[in-house]
């Protein structure tokens, strides 16, 4: 055969050929660009988390370049005019050169931590969502405990992070660190002395946290996340139920090209507006609270919000400590209980409720069609009332903020969460129970008797009744279209959800298209007796 | 519905020959997602080719891809020639990083729409229905599986040579604990060494040489130099007493108004402190008895100290008992004394213990 000249067109055929002859991927390639994913806004909030986890790395990359994790004592030279001449740690003094000294430094520690912030908020938003539809049932449940892990391993990222820059919050974040170690019957010095290298704060703690900040838990959270995404990819995401989506299917688009598209298009939207936050909002100005030292302390010392509910705890928590009168006598101090027990509870719990709520109701099934909160009361009412558990105790973390913005008593707000923090939830689990079956009640309502069309009619007798517009054009057996049965999915309630409505005008700023004749409601509509749904809203002009 | 679909009804479920040059591109792909159980059922266009909707939506997603190369452009201008360095007062550098920030933030934002409006305008909607295949539809595999698994053992033989069990058992419990140990050997740490929970900077020195209380910048304190009702945090006169070494030492040494010092040293009397205070000068622990932060908002009126980490309210003049908040112990006072000098200094350390709880504390 002849030799024939460089062909750059068929370049890619050839080439994958090459490559499908050694690895044999067409077929499994073919799988996974046909991956078929369901698509709803909702589904998007765990890829916040991931895409936040993203940036996270890379902007935590560049900053180890620059962070010297060490507590040698140094005196700071650098740009930032009011520290000089301090002595600090090396810790702190190279935090300050990252925001001031290395170029484009401070935008990538704000964008680190606001990215941290976002990552755990969607953390938890997604947790709530993947809660109150019920997407953690049967067979997702593995999936739920590395999810709820990945909270708690995202909370010791975030920890640990927090305390590296060493400055006088992230130092008192240590002090009560170590406090709450110490807290624990039996082992808590041992284990305190051991992880400080002896007494609070030692020499070695922010090398050591520096490792596990950098190497071990994200390590961890890579894995979990790896294994987390691979669960959603084997077993297929829920749908929520619709027009021909069963159990058995998934209905929605191929991966490629429109989801994974937008999917791309997303990351970058999120990306962007870490940015956009890393440089317009200031967060953590470590250079304002200077470098840590024992006896300082400034009022309204917060830690970062995923945090606050615990210090929430602990500033509700009275002072009841348990004495054990054996020889010298032993303590259980106040703090182990909001600082240790209730968190292991509160995982006990959350990785414990699938496998209680399908025991409760004998549901051993698989469920791949998702819930409406509404239509399973009795778990939303119960969702509810953790949330309302977690916000007093969010907000109490924040009640001295709270008492000195509103000038209300800081002890009055100490007891305002202690009685909310009982009382609250119970209400919110009654409240929610009843909108649930509130909104039940509706949908059925609307389902047979039809949607409000605000039309009020006078009746031969002088009776005034408002006109229903039936969801369905079906007879029933008394002249009466036949109710609609309840399918735990969305009802229109208004009449432009019917179509009852005349088209959007287009164009942004003027119309780039003739506007249709609007609509306009009508003196005597002919609803009775032509049904048809096009003709509600739309009678004879008056123009 | 498209008029693929439609093709597709017609098809029936024989597989395509993929070769067949008559097939369209999109009747290939389309027999692929069936081979895989999916089924496309709709599919439609959003524009039309050739369009002005079309030209529209693509002048639109060409233009943030642009605004995305002009906002990336503007980050390295910025990044190069905008001053950075940190001036006092309210300089250009101050702006740096918020323009660092808006022109990332915009080049990123631009390049997400764009690829958004390019997926979600103009590439055709469509539907898709793929099984699930989540049902266990090989109960023979599983079964196989299952007797190869119990096949393994059985070759095994450790239930008819249970030694074999046992010993390699036995063998491999100390090799774990091999693993582990370097780890819990080399951290493990005696917290109690030199007594150092219930020690602070202030136990006298050899040969009982008392401590003297100094201020942050290392000078030793004379009584004038507190007014009263004013307040001082003071530290051990000793090598690294200003400092983390001594992290439990720091002291609040308080000059209370004569009624107060009254109450005060009354209640100290109850509790056997009788000798703590000198004149109306009190001195206690700042380390917060709760969680360890410094308790340093002293209020003046009321004279309770305030630990702004947790709230725990201490009430000075009843020997700082806690009154509110999470605390249950009260601060440890430290008995102080005038030296020849005239300079305070420590009478002995701490007489209870500094700081959090923890369990052996007696």
């Amino acid at each position: 055969m002849k030799r024939r000249k460089f062909d750059a067109a068929a370049l890619p055929a050839k080439s994958a050929r090459a490559v499908d002859d050694r690895f044999q991927v067409a077929t499994p390639l073919r799988k996974l660009l046909n991956k078929v994913f369901p698509d709803h806004w909702s589904f998007l909030l765990g890829e916040i988390a991931l895409f936040s986890f993203i940036v996270l790395l890379l902007t935590g990359v560049f900053l180890t370049f620059f962070f010297e994790p060490t507590m040698t004592e140094v005196i700071y030279n650098g740009s930032y005019a009011p520290l000089r001449g301090t002595p600090m740690s090396a810790a702190y003094a190279s935090s300050l050169d990252i925001s001031f000294d290395v170029r484009g430094g401070l935008i990538m520690r704000q964008m680190h931590h606001w990215a941290a912030l976002l990552f755990m908020a969607a953390i938890v938003v997604h947790m709530l969502r993947v809660f109150f539809t019920g997407a953690f049932r049967k067979p997702r449940e593995t999936n739920w405990i590395i999810g709820s892990l990945l909270f708690w391993v995202g909370f010791l990222a975030g920890f640990t992070g927090y305390s590296l820059p060493d400055d006088g919050l992230s130092g008192t974040g240590l002090r009560i660190a170590s406090a709450i170690i110490l807290s624990i019957p039996v082992i808590g010095s041992w284990v305190s002395s051991s992880i400080f290298g002896g007494e609070f704060p030692g020499t070695i703690i922010i090398s050591r946290f520096f490792i596990a900040h950098v190497l071990l838990v994200p390590g961890l959270l890579v894995a979990l996340i790896s294994v987390h995404l691979g669960l959603v990819f084997k077993q297929k995401h829920t749908q929520w139920p619709g027009p021909g989506r069963t159990n058995s299917n998934v209905v929605g688009e191929r991966m490629f090209p429109r989801y994974a598209l937008k999917q791309g298009g997303f990351f970058m939207v999120v990306f962007g507006v870490i940015a956009l936050m890393g440089g317009l909002f200031q967060i953590n100005p470590i250079w304002l609270f200077g470098p840590y030292e024992a006896w300082v302390v400034s009022a309204a010392s917060q830690p970062d919000w995923y945090v606050m509910f615990l210090d929430g705890s602990t500033r509700l928590m009275p002072g009841w400590e348990i004495h054990i009168p054996i020889g010298n006598g032993y303590v259980i101090p106040p703090l182990f209980w909001p600082t240790v027990v209730l968190p292991g509870i509160l995982v006990g719990l959350s990785t414990m409720y699938p496998f209680l709520e399908a025991r409760r109701l004998k549901d051993y099934k698989h469920h791949n069609l998702l819930q409406r909160p509404r239509d399973v009361p009795a778990r939303t009412a119960v969702g509810a009332m953790a949330l309302a558990f977690y916000i007093v105790l969010t907000l109490s973390g924040a009640n001295d903020v709270i008492a000195d913005k509103f000038h209300i008593s800081l002890n009055a707000m100490t007891w305002a969460g202690r009685i909310g923090l009982l009382i609250l939830p119970p209400i919110a689990y009654y409240i929610t129970y009843r909108i649930c079956l509130g909104l039940q009640q509706h949908d059925r309502e609307v389902l047979a008797h039809g949607v409000e069309t605000g039309i009020i009619k006078r009746l031969p007798d002088g009776r005034f009744v408002e006109v229903h517009q039936p969801l369905t054009s079906a007879e029933g057996h008394d002249g009466h279209p036949p109710a609609l049965d309840y399918v735990g999915w969305v009802v229109p309630k208004k009449m432009n959800r019917l179509g009852a409505l005349g088209p959007a005008i287009r164009g942004f700023f003027y119309p780039i298209e003739k506007p249709a004749e609007a609509p306009v409601s009508p003196g005597h509509p002919p609803v009775e007796d032509r049904p048809e749904r096009e003709e509600i809203g739309s009678g004879e002009s008056r123009r | 519905m498209s008029t693929h679909t439609e093709h597709q009804a017609q098809r029936g479920p024989e597989p395509l020959d993929v070769n067949d040059p008559r097939l369209s591109r999109f009747e290939v792909v389309q027999e692929g997602a069936r081979r895989d159980d999916i089924e496309i059922v709709h599919y439609e266009p959003q524009v039309v080719p050739g369009s002005k909707a079309e030209r529209r939506l693509t002048r639109t997603v060409a233009l943030m891809f642009l605004l995305t190369g002009v906002f990336a452009t503007a980050f390295l201008v910025v990044y190069i020639w905008w001053p950075w360095q940190w001036e006092p007062g309210r300089g250009g550098d101050k702006l740096y990083t918020p323009l660092l920030g808006v022109t990332l933030g915009l080049a990123l934002l631009g390049i997400g729409f764009g690829i958004l409006t390019w997926g979600k305008k103009l590439l055709p909607k469509e539907v898709s229905i793929q099984d699930r295949h989540d049902q266990v539809d090989d109960p023979e595999g599983r079964k196989i599986t299952g007797e190869t698994m119990l096949y393994l053992a059985d070759e095994m033989g450790v239930r008819r040579r249970p030694l074999l069990g046992i010993s390699l058992l036995a063998g491999l419990a100390p090799v774990g604990a091999v693993a582990a140990a370097p780890l819990i050997g080399g951290l493990i740490e005696q917290p109690h060494k030199n007594n150092q929970m219930f020690t602070t900077g202030f136990q006298p020195g050899e040969g009982g040489k008392k401590i003297r209380l100094i201020r942050e910048d290392g000078r030793p304190i004379r009584p004038a130099d507190v007014s009263v009702g004013g307040q001082l945090t003071v530290f051990p006169g000793i090598d690294g007493g200003v400092s983390n070494k001594h992290a439990d030492s720091p002291t609040l040494l308080i000059h209370l108004r004569e009624d107060d010092a009254q109450k005060s040293r009354a209640a100290n009397e109850r509790k056997g402190h009788g000798d703590y205070m000198w004149g109306n000068y009190v001195a206690y622990s700042k380390i917060c008895t709760h969680a360890g932060c410094p308790a340093s908002l002293y209020e003046q009126q009321t004279n309770r100290l305030l630990c702004p980490c947790h709230q725990s309210q201490f009430l000075i003049t009843d020997n700082a008992k806690p009154i509110f908040g999470p605390a249950n112990r009260p601060l440890p006072q430290l008995p102080i004394e005038v030296d020849e000098e005239g300079f305070f200094v420590a009478k002995s350390d701490y007489t209870e213990t500094i700081g959090p709880d923890f369990w052996e504390r007696p």
